[in-house]
């Protein structure tokens, strides 16, 4: 189904990115529309994460274009770039959270940085927040003290708590369980659905994409090989997404 | 000329233009700070935090080192002064000496061992478990909550811990008096503020901002630069005590060369 253009939320045209000799993306291209949650499939190591990170101008490509909510994120000040970044959630392959401060401390930090509001706000906001994330009991505990599928939730909440237009997950179940994994990939799917949220998921995860994605792409040998939602590409006939498929199954 | 000088040479050519590389990139990262340290926002919050972090939590340390450096100075050169005559001259001596020179440098050096590795584990941990790259998606400049804070925490404190280390060196040295020779605490006290002037204290201290913002910007350096994981931020720390450490030194002997060029020798 085509959408109208300007439902376009980020806009990748043609990125090229290269580490010394080696070209991990060549030519990649992709359109999120505001409301998607579009899911980034892949082996590891094949440049997932550097494309979230190219999105978000943690890293610059060589060549192309990135635009996000219309803005073009290649070549853009670091002023401005603070200011679009207010708008965008980040959950990291583990989670990130700053080991120096207790959870609590986690969860103000972006309302303490960019909003106006007052302590007993901000504590309302946190505690609603890890109800959320089913995780209230944690609040005064430091992330050394967390188990991994607890620090991907305080990192969830903490990529959410400004009620971001947008939400960038790197591997968001890697190093779990099957059931937290799965736990977590519903606690995606709800919080976008209960926000709204706009999101690109990397994983190679096939269970995690299948139960958030609106769209999937298969990235290999640096671009994107295939596209579709899970149903279509687990009838694809071409070798790549089958092999893909019949692997992770 | 033969092959193995030739790739001799070419490997040391290798190593020279990495070191000023470096050299380029500790400058251009150094250079930075000013750029950042009049501009708003002030992470005042974080600066406290520092401050008690890396200033007073070096005090019993300090401490320690104060009284045993007066108490050793004082020991070890009694004997030699008495044997021209000169017993008396030993508050005075020790003043200066410890002013001037032995406490701004042993202060420096010993916060630099303590802090600028912690500064250069602690940053090169978050550089490598992406906490750094967190911070800068949350719209805040990793330089100006990491380095700059960090920065002025260490150039406003080592000021202050010298200053602390003088008088626990100079007391030091009453001790070793009062213990060998049952010295007067008044005459010796008497003795050091008479020798001292504005010009041996000022530049003595002075001179450990700058040793601060040294222990600071190299400890952050080596954490913002750290690669390959654990051992990467092992490495960090190593590298900053021993960058921290030489640069305290050759830092030193510059600014003694002007300071005598600027104000004398003095009396």
């Amino acid at each position: 189904m085509n959408q109208p253009q300007d439902n376009v939320l980020i806009d990748v045209i043609d990125v090229w990115k290269s580490f010394d000799d080696l070209h991990v993306l060549t030519g990649v291209s992709m359109q999120v529309h505001k409301g998607s949650s579009d899911v980034i499939l892949g082996r590891s190591g094949i440049g997932k994460s550097v494309l979230l990170k190219s999105i978000v101008g943690l890293l610059v490509p060589e060549r192309g274009s990135i635009e996000v909510m219309g803005k073009q994120v290649m070549g853009m000040k670091p002023g401005e770039l603070n200011d679009l970044r207010k708008h965008i959630g980040y959950v990291f392959q583990y989670a990130a959270l700053y080991d120096s401060l207790s959870v609590r401390e986690n969860l103000e930090f972006p309302l303490r940085k960019h909003t106006d509001a007052d302590d007993e706000e901000i504590g309302e906001r946190v505690m609603e927040q890890l109800r959320l994330v089913g995780l209230e009991e944690v609040v005064d505990r430091m992330p050394a003290q967390l188990s991994g599928g607890m620090k991907k939730r305080i990192g969830l909440a903490r990529a959410i708590i400004t009620r971001p237009d947008l939400v960038l997950y790197d591997e968001p179940t890697a190093g779990l369980d099957p059931i937290t994994a799965r736990e977590i990939s519903e606690l995606i799917l709800n919080l976008e659905e209960q926000f709204g949220i706009t999101s690109i998921t990397v994983t190679h995860d096939l269970e995690c994409a299948r139960v958030i994605a609106n769209r999937i792409y298969i990235l290999e040998t640096g671009a994107f090989q295939v596209q579709g939602t899970f149903e279509e590409l687990k009838r694809a006939s071409d070798p790549t997404t089958k092999a893909f498929f019949q692997v992770m199954a | 000329m033969s092959e193995s000088n030739i790739s001799y040479r070419a490997m040391m050519m290798r190593r020279i233009r990495s070191s000023m590389e470096q050299v380029y990139a500790i400058t251009m990262f150094g250079l930075r700070f000013f750029r950042y340290v009049l501009v708003p926002p002030y992470e005042w919050g974080q600066v406290r935090k520092h401050l008690d972090d890396l200033g007073a939590k070096s005090i019993p340390l300090l401490t320690i080192v104060g009284l045993i450096m007066g108490l050793i100075l004082a020991l070890q050169t009694r004997p030699t002064l008495d044997r021209f005559g000169a017993g008396g001259f030993l508050p005075a001596m020790l003043a200066l000496t410890i002013v001037r020179e032995l406490g701004p440098v042993i202060t420096a050096l010993i916060v630099a061992g303590r802090v600028s590795s912690g500064i250069g584990a602690e940053v090169g941990s978050m550089k490598v478990t992406e906490q750094i790259d967190a911070l800068e998606v949350s719209g805040v400049d990793p330089f100006n909550y990491l380095v700059v804070t960090r920065v002025v925490a260490c150039s406003l404190i080592l000021p202050l811990l010298t200053a602390y280390v003088d008088f626990l060196g100079i007391f030091g040295g009453y001790l070793a008096e009062w213990i060998s020779y049952d010295s007067s605490m008044q005459l010796y006290f008497t003795e050091v503020l008479q020798s001292l002037e504005f010009n041996d204290i000022i530049p003595g201290v002075g001179k450990t901002i700058a040793f601060g913002y040294i222990i600071g910007i190299i400890g952050a350096y080596q954490g913002f630069n750290t690669t390959r994981g654990t051992e990467g931020v092992g490495r960090a720390a190593t590298t900053a005590v021993v960058l921290a450490s030489l640069n305290i030194i050759f830092l030193d002997m510059i600014i003694i060369q002007l300071t005598l060029l600027l104000l004398g020798s003095g009396s």
